[in-house]
């Protein structure tokens, strides 16, 4: 399946809100896939620390780690894609997989032309899909996680307020621990657009926008030291 | 209905026939205006800022508003158009023979799958589940009333063919079992729901013999209550044709009934149990081993037979658990 020089790669942006299972998914779902010899590799982006890349490594599969630290972390993933994918078409993968948290819940790596995916966890409730915004609205992937330990009422309701959410989307129930219901992800994986670099490429969501005071280190509190992009809640 | 049929009419009618609508302008944070505005003007008049902050122009309102509706009314149609057979055929066991048997599975129809651990029963619900196409390590293939799925369909994720009850499973928001009902039954679109509400709950009931009210909250209910009220929402609710059980609790759900109830309804019941009462009720039983269905085994008369005395014992065994619940002593069996 390997050719040589590849010059193309299939990218795939899985995000979701943290402890959602999104390592256990990605684990479960490229475990088939490296078995009948394609070749992956896993960007994993975070905040401040990170142990999910030991799991890939322990599962023989090469991930890169980025650490956001201070900044916005999908500031920091979009500043670093094409960075990755270069990585990825230069060590020959077939798949570069990339997984971040959205932590504000109003962030989205999804990019026009690549294949999104977003995982939620069932157990965090019938109002999740609501709440966690364009990063699922904007997916074309929906895995659902968790459903082995929830009512068929509430998995139903919950896989119906995902399709409110994004009518559009791929909605498939994945088990992070067993691997059921990976097989229609595997073709989802595989069937993802090939690229061979993200320049022109534009994201599906604004990121969430901010030049304050505040992102320039300020600790301080008070209207004084409020300067930039400020946002003021009405309390009259 | 046309895209542009649907855009010409008047808001409050759409809403009235619709009442997912209002699911969608609320999640939105938009307010559905009374008067005789048209979707479109409603639309064109929702402010662009407003819009902005969900990073929107009004083309892309009303896509997403139309894309809404086309998935809300393909959504109720299936519910309409359910599966009454569910084919299963043969692939190959685990050292790649092919597997003995394939199965056709009828709605109305209880069949028990039984097996040691690792002998394969996840593997067929698996297949089943995810519809197989001679593309999973059985190859078998799911055909649904005799035809294979739409590969498109099957790659959406739209047809969940198997409802799951399994002992794993809880109820997990805080809502009165009426809210929790009236929830799942918003969510698949019944028209009649307070007519619904009231039948899940008096089977819930029935089969819970442990009488509780539509004001209990789901996560005060008893073990043997919620799972009574988890059969009973199942059989009148859910879209899928399968239900899959792994073993129902002893105590507190009369599972003769509830496997009554589920077959009254239309469903095939797939049970992976090896209790002796639930899957001698089956009327068949797929014995799985080595990956493979290796034989289908008919409730013979002679086992018919044998379910009577397991009532017995079962009886028997319910009754000193009742005396053991009220605080009695008990006695031994009077020899007649």
């Amino acid at each position: 399946m390997s050719s040589p020089a590849k010059t193309s790669i299939r990218l795939i942006t899985v995000a979701g809100p943290p402890s959602c299972g999104k390592t256990s998914v990605i684990l479960r779902t490229v475990e088939p896939m490296l078995a009948r010899g394609l070749s992956i590799g896993v960007v994993k982006f975070d905040c401040l620390t990170s142990e999910d890349h030991h799991r890939y490594h322990h599962a023989g599969i090469p991930v890169k780690k980025g650490l956001a630290g201070g900044l916005c972390p999908d500031h920091f993933f979009i500043a670093n894609i094409d960075q990755a994918v270069q990585w990825g078409i230069k060590s020959g993968f077939d798949l570069l997989i990339t997984e971040s948290a959205g932590l504000c819940n109003r962030c989205s790596p999804h990019i026009r032309g690549v294949l999104a995916v977003c995982v939620i966890d069932q157990l965090s409730g019938v109002h999740t899909p609501r709440k966690i915004g364009p990063m699922l609205k904007s997916a074309d992937v929906a895995v659902l996680t968790k459903g082995d330990i929830v009512s068929q009422a509430e998995r139903e309701v919950f896989a119906f307020r995902v399709r409110q959410v994004n009518a559009r989307a791929a909605v498939l129930p994945v088990n992070g621990l067993t691997g059921q219901g990976n097989l229609l992800l595997q073709k989802h994986f595989q069937n993802a657009p090939a690229i061979t670099s993200l320049e022109d490429y534009r994201l599906r969501f604004t990121m969430p926008a901010a030049l304050c005071s505040y992102c320039l280190g300020e600790t301080r509190i008070g209207p004084d030291c409020q300067i930039g992009n400020i946002k003021t809640m009405d309390f009259s | 209905m046309s895209r542009s049929l649907i855009l010409a009419q008047k808001v409050s009618t759409l809403v009235k026939e619709r009442p997912y609508l209002l699911d969608f302008f609320t999640a939105m944070a938009i307010t559905v205006p009374r008067d005789k505005v048209s979707l479109q003007e409603f639309l064109a008049s929702t402010p662009a800022t407003h819009l902005a902050e969900f990073s929107l122009d009004h083309q892309g309102l009303t896509d997403q508003c139309l894309d809404f509706i086309e998935q809300m009314e393909t959504f109720s149609a299936q519910g309409h158009s359910s599966v009454s057979e569910v084919t299963i055929k043969a692939g190959c066991d685990k050292n790649g023979r092919p597997e003995p048997h394939g199965v056709i599975l009828k709605v109305g129809e209880v069949v028990a799958v039984v097996g040691p651990t690792g002998s394969g029963k996840s593997r067929l619900l698996a297949d089943i589940e995810c519809l197989a196409q001679k593309d999973t390590p059985s190859g078998r293939q799911v055909l649904l009333d005799g035809e294979a799925p739409d590969e498109q369909k099957r790659l959406s994720g739209d047809q969940q063919l198997v409802a799951q009850l399994s002992q794993n499973m809880n109820f997990v928001m805080d809502l009165s079992v009426g809210a929790f009902v009236r929830m799942h039954a918003e969510s698949r679109l019944v028209s009649d729901i307070d007519a619904r509400i009231d039948q899940i709950f008096s089977t819930a009931v029935e089969l819970a013999g442990e009488p509780f009210t539509l004001e209990t909250h789901v996560t005060a209910l008893s073990g043997g209550q919620s799972r009574a009220l988890m059969i009973a929402d199942v059989a009148c609710l859910s879209a899928s044709p399968i239900v899959l059980i792994d073993e129902i609790e002893n105590a507190g759900v009369d599972r003769r009934r509830a496997l009554e109830l589920l077959v009254k309804e239309e469903k095939i019941v797939l049970m992976a149990t090896h209790d002796p009462l639930l899957a001698l009720s089956a009327d068949r039983r797929l014995v799985i081993g080595n990956g493979g269905i290796q034989a289908i085994l008919e409730t013979s008369p002679e086992e018919r037979q044998v379910i009577t005395e397991l009532l017995e014992i079962d009886k028997r065994l319910a009754g000193v658990r009742d005396q053991i619940r009220r605080g009695n002593r008990v006695s031994r069996r009077s020899q007649k």
